[in-house]
């Protein structure tokens, strides 16, 4: 897990200068903070397991073993991306370790989610299925339709929800009264747990206990995770030149870092300094080497435009 | 041949997928009750189990989400909407997701989703229980649409929108279910994207969507006992449309009527006399005619709706006043 962790923040980093460099143009939402909750939830499943995402996903995308050469390719808009220059950072996909896609439109993925446990609740193939989703997509109505449908089928799915107190530049109190997305749990009669996003630990057990009950055909559990989203809505920014974020925020947030935690874990456990300092170095060179990758790779051809709007026979036959 | 009526053809279609494929299911309102869906769906929970013909909460964006969600997955759903009112409900998920799946992700995952929804028209339902919105999904790439007029083409249709691989509405007509037709009791599949041509003329080529194909039949015999022998096309695919048989019969003809029980700004029948108008304009001897519902809500009293709704007549005034003889 802080090897995952460490990937996404190097990862994100690199990404935050490229865009500031302008050698990325996709809009890119960074995880930068979060990174605990994609690693714990993604450590509790199977590679047969679902995950769905938002705008925010690269961080679910790399935790779920997606293929990070190919997600920078895609971010470059690369014929070498995950979906081949079609997506951006935005769209990501990786069907071979159960990422159907990411999309950005807020809570859009919250009912697909609750279709892909349906199809395993159908075909009895004992998959779950996990939804990440921010504070901002529990004020939707897909949420709280999914929620109620994931109960009364009884469906193996996993909400999680990254609540770090921001939708875009509306802090939460600005957006409900109350700091009260749990009880959504309570009112669709499901397990809902509120815990401190920022320990990997705390996330990994958590999600552990959630699948069990999904597999167990008990059905869904609602995880709250608290966290903050150290940059801005999109980009590199921290957003305080704007006046989003206030910097005594910041500064509460800033020690509560989901990695260092994790490595003064690591080190109490008897790991080495070395051993910790060798996962960075390995980070940053798998890194370094993706940003040659998209660099070098081709963009799309001109006749890529026009396809994959419909799929062919041919590909339907194929799956 | 043995007779079926549209909504008997509706339910065999459905049945024979059920029974033929384990990735199908259908969810959606209604299902396990005699209001909503006619006999289109009559007992489909009891012969195939409340598993598989799953009746919904009043939630039709998780519902239409979890069904092209599940098509994501693997499975091959249908959902169903009783009033085409309703899916408006569940646009993000028709539009932006199923719609936009296979190409943003270049055809690595796709939605082999039917998304079936009912034109409920007249009744006295008034504006949220009647439209029909068709042309509003026909405007987005990604999707299909497809609109039998005949029980033999319900069927057909339905079966070839399950087995497409994509996301294919399927939109069907109340004010259709009674009519009947030969229905072959084996699982056939209509082709998705090919017109059928219901009478062979030389006069005028009347081109009809759903209901109106139906009236046009009524329509091209009136106007046969008065010695015009129009073309009757039926598009029965609305995306793609066939535009090879609607071109060779206006470039034989010379003549054009639309016929769209929907309404007529940016509708179907704009779209069809937009591309002949582009394409083959010195085909047209006459400029088209398109005979739609004015751009107006249904409205409720029986007066109004009468002067709302188009059928034959109107079919028949527009071919007369446009064929000089």
């Amino acid at each position: 897990m802080y090897r995952t962790m460490v990937r996404v923040r190097l990862f994100e980093e690199r990404v935050a200068q490229l865009v500031e460099a302008q050698e990325i143009k996709t809009p890119c939402h960074l995880y930068i903070g979060q990174e605990a909750i994609a690693a714990g939830v993604c450590a509790a499943l199977e590679p047969r397991d679902y995950v769905w995402g938002g705008h925010r996903s690269h961080g679910h995308y790399l935790a779920k073993g997606g293929d990070l050469r190919a997600m920078m390719a895609e971010l470059y808009g690369k014929a070498t991306g995950c979906s081949e220059g079609r997506g951006g950072s935005m769209h990501l996909v990786a069907p071979e370790v159960g990422i159907l896609g990411t999309v950005p439109l807020v809570a859009a993925t919250i009912p697909l989610a609750v279709g892909a446990g349906l199809a395993g609740k159908l075909r009895h193939d004992d998959r779950v299925s996990v939804t990440f989703f921010g504070d901002g997509a529990a004020e939707e109505g897909h949420f709280h339709e999914s929620l109620n449908l994931a109960a009364l089928f009884r469906l193996p799915v996993v909400f999680v929800c990254e609540n770090n107190f921001y939708a875009s530049h509306l802090q939460l109190f600005e957006r409900r009264v109350a700091d009260n997305i749990l009880a959504s749990a309570d009112v669709a009669g499901v397990a809902g747990v509120r815990l401190d996003g920022n320990d990997v630990e705390a996330v990994h057990a958590a999600t552990r206990e959630a699948v069990g009950r999904a597999r167990r055909g008990e059905g869904p559990t609602l995880l709250e995770c608290r966290t903050y989203r150290w940059r801005g809505h999109v980009g590199p920014s921290w957003d305080m030149d704007v006046g989003v974020k206030r910097k005594d925020e910041l500064n509460e947030w800033l020690p509560k870092d989901p990695i260092a935690r994790s490595r003064g874990r690591l080190l109490e456990a008897g790991e080495s300094d070395d051993d910790c300092d060798g996962v960075v170095r390995a980070a940053a060179t798998e890194v370094e080497d993706a940003v040659w990758f998209a660099r070098e790779s081709p963009y799309p051809g001109e006749a890529e435009m026009t396809k994959h709007v419909w799929v062919t026979p041919d590909e339907r036959r194929a799956r | 041949m043995r007779r079926l009526s549209y909504a008997q053809a509706i339910r065999e279609a459905h049945a024979q997928l059920l029974a033929g494929d384990p990735r199908v299911f259908i969810l959606g309102q209604g299902l396990w009750s005699p209001w909503y869906a006619g006999t289109s769906m009559h007992d489909l929970d009891k012969e195939f189990g409340r598993e598989r013909v799953i009746d919904s909460p009043v939630a039709e964006n998780a519902t239409t989400g979890a069904a092209i969600g599940a098509a994501l997955a693997g499975m091959r759903p249908i959902v169903f909407h009783p009033r085409m009112d309703f899916m408006l409900l569940a646009a993000d998920p028709v539009i932006n997701q199923a719609a936009n799946w296979s190409y943003m992700f270049a055809g690595r995952v796709s939605a082999p989703v039917v998304i079936r929804s009912v034109i409920n028209r007249g009744g006295e339902q008034g504006a949220q229980h009647s439209q029909a919105l068709h042309a509003m999904f026909m405007h987005v790439p990604g999707l299909k649409v497809v609109m039998p007029s005949t029980a033999h083409d319900a069927k057909g249709l339905l079966i070839a929108a399950v087995q497409d691989g994509n996301p294919v509405l399927y939109i069907d007509d109340r004010w259709l279910y009674d009519t009947t037709d030969d229905v072959p009791e084996e699982m056939y599949a209509v082709p998705i994207g090919k017109a059928a041509v219901r009478r062979r003329g030389r006069d005028v080529t009347i081109v009809a969507t759903s209901y109106m194909a139906a009236e046009a039949v009524k329509a091209v015999a009136t106007l046969e006992t008065q010695g015009i022998d129009a073309e009757l096309v039926d598009l029965r695919s609305l995306k793609p449309w066939d535009r090879d048989t609607v071109f060779a019969s206006v470039v034989r003809t010379g003549r054009l009527v639309v016929a769209d029980a929907g309404w007529q700004t940016a509708g179907v029948a704009a779209e069809i006399v937009a591309a002949i108008a582009c394409e083959i304009f010195d085909a047209l001897k006459a400029p088209a005619v398109r005979v739609c519902l004015p751009d107006v809500p249904a409205p409720v009293s029986r007066p109004s709706e009468a002067a709302y709704y188009v059928g034959a007549d109107n079919l028949v005034a527009a071919v007369e006043k446009m064929v000089v003889r």
